[in-house]
């Protein structure tokens, strides 16, 4: 096969990703839309409980399956499956296209994130019912997306001798896998702090009110599935950031050297570090914890754009000028 | 944070200290190292790139010194960049050493009794009890011992009761993450005491031995010095590099690599390498990293009477992705002494605005332009110069010249000639030792551990108890997270548990079978 038809492969793939997912985000808004109030369902766990260490102790009930706006959801996952594969052959055909591992310029790094923020919500599901997540996780993949597309697109060249390593490929994947892990506890964190205002704006024992904050699992469990994607993300993360210092040795004979990428990597992992013991500390681990854990995003999002942009850095790999 | 400070000056130390190690502290210490670290990656910082400091500093009088005074051009090593991080260092030592003791005596010990009452704990269990007392607990230990449960039971005369807790490992886990990240400071510091790295430019076909005196840059820790510096050398056979020539990223870097023969020592005997971006030689415990290249033009100069007087390849610094070099050749055995000031261009281009420039980084057209000068170059001055740099205080011009390889230029006033020979190239390495990485590198590995048991597993106690309800023997189940953080994952797990030991007694009949799930959902 001829490297234009490959090229012209590897962007239809990734234009129909983006079809299939702006179809999917409609039907997540269309099951929004018809979705009924969730009944004010009692809280799996009582707050003074929580607070003492012990609990009730039964699985908290997740299903909701009769509610109507579920066949809409439904059809949104199946979308996204679809859009998954779709930009999932649109990286593979760039790698194949470019003869390496598709993560030699922004454009590459970000159609793989999108990847990245769309399977691990897809694979959370298979595990925890997310569906009424999709609108929140589809709308940053379908941003990063197009401005992947738009402003970023770049056409295939090799690599600079430096990005030319093995540790390239593994400290990108895991860097990848964070960014979905990231951004997933971003929106679970954000819906929580909109929950957490209209269940006290309802009192206790009332409706909770309000479109998104409505349809929404109850805020503490919200915080828990924030907590739960941070614990798996943050030593993720800190291998990331290792694996980038050993090839940093290799490449230019320090492990660690304050270059913008680095310190904003460094930040990044301290404000998760600074998450993880709110979680644990009396009076930090409601919606402040939350706050820390969206902080930590905007950190990771620095990183990611503000850097390649604004800073000169060893790691100005953008191949955009 | 809440109670006042106490007046006397011991009470006064312990409270402080119980300040700086409780938790909110190392909260509030981690926001400080985090805004702490964002000054450093916006303004640009002398150990990185100093000429842009200087620049910035230039371009704002005002602010620049203000800032510089106060270290925002070295974050990284400023004071107060180094308080929080060691006030950090010193909560974490603070807070890790009591909790080792408590968390060891706690793994040698057994779990405390069951609780009088149960009835108290959320999700407490009741079960009609099949068979004796004895037979429920019996059941009850040997579930739970061999789910590696650590197990007690009591009273001894007539035991009633059967606690158990496991994942002890989490608190362990988390010892070893806080302690592997003091070991990882400790690492860098040793590496930094004891490390050194140096600059040098190596033409092609010249050699390197690693003594102070040949570095154009070195900088080491206290404790290094030039009798720590392994005595290898290495002689730069030849060197490659290849430019991208497609639309795409024109110009870039596609390949560089040096092919080198290098002996460990002496007496060693010679041994080849190619030492490439990502691929360093390592050598002796140091290792030697390619980290740039650039042209060395040979130039050949003569005097009034015909005599050579210069004849060598000269390094030229690239000022642009296309290799735009400047050079200056300096000639202290001409009399009147010459100093040309040169730029050195691959591919070279003329323009009215940008001037004489190269328009692609490979060597595709190349040409030397340069002002030639003569009188005292200054070098006697005794003060040490730039071989960057031509001092021109004392010289005047003589004029301007431009040369393709092979073509000679007489000097307009007949004081000589000079002749581009040809040209050729230089790779430029940077040496380092930092004999703390590989342990730095181990610490983390184990942080990682570490945090990964300190992260999920969860620390959780059961109890069994035989009692009395309304004149009915029952089998009490009960069970708390110890765990500082309890979310609904955990709350599952714990009922998981919970469910297990139910279902394995009703196996040995001591209670009921329960409810399939399928019937509870
Ligand atoms: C260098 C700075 C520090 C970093 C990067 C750091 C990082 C972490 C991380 C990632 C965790 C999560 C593991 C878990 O939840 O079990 C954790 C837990 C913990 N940290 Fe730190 N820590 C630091 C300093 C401190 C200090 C100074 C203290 C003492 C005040 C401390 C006390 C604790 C405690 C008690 C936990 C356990 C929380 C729990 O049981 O869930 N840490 N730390």
């Amino acid at each position: 096969m001829s490297p234009e038809s490959l090229a012209r492969m590897s962007n239809v793939a990734i234009y129909s990703s983006m079809l299939t997912l702006t179809l999917a985000m409609f039907a997540f808004a269309a099951s929004f839309a018809g979705q009924r109030r969730r009944p004010a369902a009692a809280p799996a766990v009582e707050a003074a409980a929580r607070e003492g260490g012990a609990a009730v102790l039964t699985r908290a009930p997740v299903a909701t399956d009769e509610v109507p706006g579920r066949r809409a959801a439904n059809i949104g996952m199946a979308l996204s499956w679809l859009s998954f594969f779709l930009l999932l052959a649109g990286v593979v055909l760039r790698g194949i296209w470019a003869g390496r591992a598709p993560w030699g310029n922004m454009y590459e790094f970000s159609i793989t994130a999108a990847l990245g923020i769309l399977g691990v919500f897809l694979f959370t599901n298979l595990k925890v019912d997310l569906r009424w997540l999709g609108l929140f996780v589809v709308i940053p993949v379908l941003l990063t997306l197009g401005v992947a597309v738009t402003i970023l697109y770049t056409e295939a060249a090799q690599l600079v001798p430096a990005l030319k390593s093995y540790w390239l490929v593994i400290h990108v994947l895991a860097a990848i896998v964070c960014a979905g892990a990231f951004t997933m506890a971003a929106a679970t964190a954000g819906l929580s702090l909109v929950r957490d205002r209209a269940e006290r704006k309802a009192g206790k024992g009332g409706t909770v009110t309000g479109v998104v904050a409505s349809r929404m699992p109850d805020a503490e469990r919200l915080r828990s599935l924030t907590n739960r994607i941070l614990a798996f993300a943050f030593p993720l993360w800190t291998f990331t950031v290792v694996a980038g210092a050993i090839w940093a040795e290799n490449a230019w004979g320090r492990y660690w050297g304050w270059d913008p990428k680095e310190t904003w990597a460094f930040i990044t992992w301290v404000v998760y570090a600074a998450y993880l013991h709110a979680r644990s500390t009396a009076g930090w681990r409601g919606n402040r914890a939350s706050w820390i854990a969206l902080a930590g995003w905007a950190a990771f999002l620095m990183n990611y754009f503000g850097v390649n942009f604004l800073a000169s850095s060893l790691h100005s790999y953008a191949g955009i000028s | 944070m809440s109670t006042p400070p106490p007046l006397s000056s011991t009470g006064f130390l312990r409270w402080a200290w119980r300040q700086l190690t409780s938790m909110k502290t190392a909260l509030v210490l981690l926001f400080l190292l985090a805004l702490a670290s964002v000054p450093g990656s916006v303004l640009p910082q002398r150990g990185i790139d100093p000429i842009k400091v200087r620049e910035w500093i230039a371009d704002a009088p005002t602010w620049g010194p203000i800032l510089d005074r106060f270290g925002f051009f070295d974050v990284y090593s400023s004071p107060w960049f180094s308080a929080v991080y060691l006030l950090l260092f010193l909560s974490l030592v603070g807070c890790v050493i009591p909790r080792v003791g408590v968390h060891y005596r706690a793994m040698r010990s057994t779990p405390p009794p069951a609780p009088r009452f149960l009835d108290r704990f959320a999700g407490t269990r009741e079960l009609p009890l099949q068979g004796t007392p004895a037979e429920a607990l019996d059941a009850a230990r040997t579930a739970l011992r061999s789910a590696h449960w650590r197990v007690v039971s009591g009273p001894v005369d007539q035991p009633t009761w059967v606690s158990a807790e496991r994942g002890y490992l989490r608190e362990t886990g988390n010892l070893v993450f806080h302690v592997s990240l003091l070991l990882v400071l400790v690492s860098i510091a040793f590496g930094g005491l004891f490390g050194w790295k140096g600059n040098v430019i190596v033409r092609q076909g010249a050699s390197f031995s690693n003594t102070l005196t040949q570095y154009d840059a070195w900088g080491g820790g206290r404790f290094a010095s030039a009798q720590s510096l392994p005595p290898f050398s290495f002689t730069l056979d030849e060197f490659t590099v290849d430019f991208e020539r497609g639309v795409a990223q024109r110009g870039a870097p596609r390949a560089f690599e040096a092919d080198v023969t290098y002996r460990a020592s002496p007496e060693a005997p010679a041994q080849r390498a190619v030492i490439a971006v990502n691929e360093p030689l390592a050598v002796d415990g140091a290792k030697v990293f390619l980290v740039g290249h650039g042209y060395a033009p040979v130039v050949r100069i003569t005097d009034r009477q015909g005599t050579v007087v210069f004849d060598d390849a000269v390094p030229f610094l690239p000022q642009d992705g296309n290799f735009t070099s400047t050079g200056v050749v300096k000639v202290p055995d001409a009399s009147p002494q010459i100093g040309l000031q040169a730029l050195f261009l691959p591919t070279a281009a003329l323009d009215q605005t940008l001037g004489p420039h190269s328009t692609f980084p490979a060597p595709d057209d190349p040409a030397l332009f340069m002002s030639a000068w003569k009188g005292d170059l200054g070098l006697d001055a005794g003060e040490p110069q730039s071989v960057y740099r031509l001092v021109t205080d004392k010289m005047t011009k003589i004029g301007l010249g431009q040369l393709r390889p092979g073509q000679t230029w007489t000097l307009p006033d007949g004081s000589g000639t000079v002749t581009l020979a040809g040209y050729t190239r230089w790779a430029s390495f940077q040496i380092a030792q930092d004999p703390g990485k590989e342990i730095a590198l181990l610490a983390v590995a184990i942080a990682i551990m570490g945090l990964t048991l300190s992260l999920f597993i969860r620390r959780r106690r059961v109890w069994v108890k035989i009692t009395d309800r309304d004149g009915v023997t029952v089998v009490q189940l009960a069970g708390i997270l110890r765990t500082s953080t309890v979310d609904d994952e955990d709350i599952g797990a714990l009922a998981d548990d919970l469910d297990l030991l139910e279902r394995s007694l009703a196996a040995a009949g001591v209670v009921p079978e329960p409810a399939s799930p399928e019937e509870e959902s």
